[in-house]
């Protein structure tokens, strides 16, 4: 390891862990070479011809989300805030997940939509659907943005390659991996990148352990340091959300986090449904995010513990603590890794670090062809063409996307701040999503314009609020109400959610609804049973019924919540 | 890429009159991880047998990480590899209809998911 002067981050990678990159890299552009061979028609490039297994869709699920905001972001909050991290993956994460795969998924996989704006059409027409596709679309581009800038600071970080560099190198692989293979291809990746991120982070968190002095030193090390016992408590998490009331802490936590911003983001967000939907049967859709809980939930082992460990056994992280100094969290991981990994196992985690960025950033880009030839292209533009044209017209939109997302990146190393903000602001697109998703889902009298009316009015309510906060949009925030930090992100989606399920109802008593016979397969009350479920699920063992496994991985939650509380 | 057109390693005639079986062979996700993680697993355990040295181990709090972690992967690479071997996934058209047209279960089922 060698600290230069100007503090920036080197691991001193020698030519094995170049190697075990290389090899990762050579089997990534393998796997779109050979998805190639099959991409026959439009559906196959976009949805994989529905024909994956659910516990390959299960791993993906959770691999698209386990990118660089997720590993970089978790440790940092870990190693900032401790054990109230947690709460992202047991209040936040699963049960959201369990919800998707129990109650959503299937109007999504039986109303054989091919997105989730579609779906959102289907329901409620163009307002509401334009909308949606249209900030689904901007947002993808963003984040592709976001995650492109973020691999290209890692290779820099840890390669010392030139931010340009990394960032035209990484480009182009995402791209000719998704432009080889569709969906197949970066579905395929996604479950082998599962495989290398934990060969990646689970020798890191056993290394890191053992040179705390194991669980029991890690636990004394942290009472030991500032914050102490706060750390080590999951509940009432006052740290996390800057909310000093105990129990408005809580609320917070369970309706901002977990109910409001992570079913919104969980059950509506087609970067993750995308890979449920590709699956060949309802009961493997159904079982794809319930599948995809059981590992979620013991993600927080091997990405928020490093954080904690990072905090205690990294003196300029611990300093910083100590004595109320400045010290990026962000790079809490690559600083452990650069402490306890010996070469060999230090190229796995490159790769592994590497190949979750890239993940993301395939994800968010395939997410967004999908939507912008179908949603987008399809619906406004030309419509009525045969399948090759949409192909061709989404590996167009592949191209630009990530050229786009090249600009993004570079906007985003010249404005960090601003980047982040506008990541809050996309995030209130999911709340209010999530609202009009759930009152149309179960309320046949819900009607177009309170689609879209609602929609707009929880965004505003949401962007509102954050403008009152303290720092939610940094400066530009007024400071009106005492919230900061990531309590005012859990404030302002309850507020979006409140304020969409008001505004639908009220906007619905002086609309006319949608004649009941068109919401069949889209509202509960209006489909048949048949079409709901799947006619053979009762010939499937008891460890493949999504409700089963749902309920498993549900006690399974409340006993880790219940341990670490 | 669960299917194998044209693949040489699939182990059914390659005329399409086939109504043999075939499986998704190197097109299956679970031989592209057991050979990635097999691979790193054997270069993690040689350079925990022969490039352990002192500032490893300063690292690692004198353990052989590399070894240890190269030894479990080449087991998990076993394990996908037996997992491959034992329930292959079944893609013929043709073969998934005349299975269950004798009412015994398709391959593709057979594997977990």
């Amino acid at each position: 390891m060698v600290l230069a002067a100007d503090d920036t981050l080197r691991l001193d990678a020698n030519a094995v862990d170049y190697a075990l990159v290389v090899a990762y890299f050579a089997v990534v552009l393998l796997i779109g070479f050979a998805a190639r061979r099959r991409v026959s028609d439009s559906l196959d490039f976009f949805l994989s011809g529905r024909s994956l297994p659910a516990w390959v869709t299960g791993l993906a699920f959770i691999s698209a989300n386990l990118g660089a905001v997720e590993i970089i972001g978790m440790s940092a909050n870990g190693a900032q805030f401790g054990m109230a991290t947690f709460h992202y993956f047991w209040i936040g994460a699963v049960p959201a997940m369990l919800f998707l795969g129990v109650v959503m998924m299937p109007f999504y996989y039986g109303s054989k939509v091919r997105s989730v704006p579609e779906f959102m059409r289907r329901r409620f027409g163009t307002g509401a659907h334009l909308v949606n596709a249209l900030s689904f679309a901007l947002a993808q581009l963003l984040i592709a943005g976001i995650n492109l800038y973020l691999l290209a600071t890692v290779v820099n970080a840890l390669l010392g390659w030139p931010l340009w560099l990394g960032l035209l190198i990484a480009a182009a692989i995402v791209l000719s991996y998704i432009t080889l293979g569709g969906l197949s291809a970066a579905i395929y990746n996604e479950v082998l990148q599962f495989f290398v991120i934990v060969a990646a982070l689970l020798p890191l968190t056993l290394l890191g352990l053992h040179r705390v002095g194991g669980i029991g030193g890690l636990i004394d090390k942290v009472q030991a340091a500032p914050g102490g016992d706060e750390q080590l408590k999951s509940w009432p998490g006052t740290g996390l959300t800057a909310i000093e009331n105990p129990v408005l802490s809580v609320i917070g936590i369970v309706f901002g986090l977990g109910f409001v911003l992570s079913f919104g983001y969980w059950t509506t967000n087609f970067v993750e449904v995308q890979r449920a939907m590709a699956t060949k049967s309802m009961s493997a859709a159904r079982s794809t995010p319930i599948i995809g809980s059981f590992p979620k939930m013991f993600i927080p082992f091997i990405v928020i513990v490093p954080g904690i460990i990072a905090a205690v056994l990294i003196p300029s992280i611990s300093e910083a603590k100590a004595t109320g100094g400045t010290v990026d969290y962000n790079n809490s991981i690559l600083m452990l890794m650069e402490a306890v990994l010996p070469n060999g196992l230090l190229g796995v985690a490159i790769a592994g670090l590497l190949a979750a960025f890239m993940a993301g950033m395939a994800a968010n880009i395939s997410a967004f062809n999908t939507v912008f030839s179908y949603d987008l292209w399809q619906q406004y533009v030309k419509k009525d063409k045969p399948d090759g044209y949409y192909l061709m017209i989404g590996r167009v939109a592949t191209v630009g996307a990530t050229v786009i997302a090249i600009f993004t990146a570079l906007i985003a190393s010249n404005y960090n701040n601003l980047m982040n903000y506008l990541q809050t602001l996309f995030g209130f697109f999911n709340a209010p999503l999530f609202a009009t998703f759930i009152v149309g889902m179960f309320w046949k009298r819900m009607t177009a314009t309170a689609g879209w009316a609602g929609l707009v009015s929880g965004t505003l309510a949401a962007v509102l609020v954050a403008f009152l906060s303290q720092d939610a949009f940094g400066s530009a925030s007024l400071g009106v109400l005492s919230l900061s930090g990531q309590g005012a992100s859990f404030a302002a989606a309850g507020a979006a959610f409140v304020v969409d399920v008001l505004v639908s109802v009220g906007v619905s008593m002086v609309t006319a609804p949608k004649p009941a016979a068109e919401l069949a397969g889209l509202v509960y009350s209006e489909t048949p049973k048949e079409q709901r479920t799947d006619p053979e699920a009762h010939l499937l063992p008891w460890y493949q019924s999504p409700p089963k496994l749902a309920g498993i991985s549900l006690v399974l939650v409340i006993i880790l919540n219940l341990i670490f509380r | 890429m669960s299917t194998a057109h044209g693949q040489a390693g699939a182990d059914g005639p390659e005329s399409g009159t086939s109504s043999q079986k075939h499986t998704a062979g190197a097109y299956d996700v679970r031989t592209v991880i057991a050979g990635l993680i097999g691979l790193y697993g054997i270069v993690l355990t040689i350079m925990g047998l022969v490039g352990d040295n002192a500032d490893d181990k300063a690292k690692t709090g004198d353990w052989n990480a590399n070894l240890w972690s190269g030894i479990v992967m080449i087991i998990v690479a076993v394990a996908f590899a037996l997992w491959l071997w034992l329930r292959p996934i079944v893609v013929d058209p043709v073969a998934l209809e005349k299975e269950k047209g004798e009412g015994t279960s398709d391959g593709s089922d057979a594997a977990p998911h």
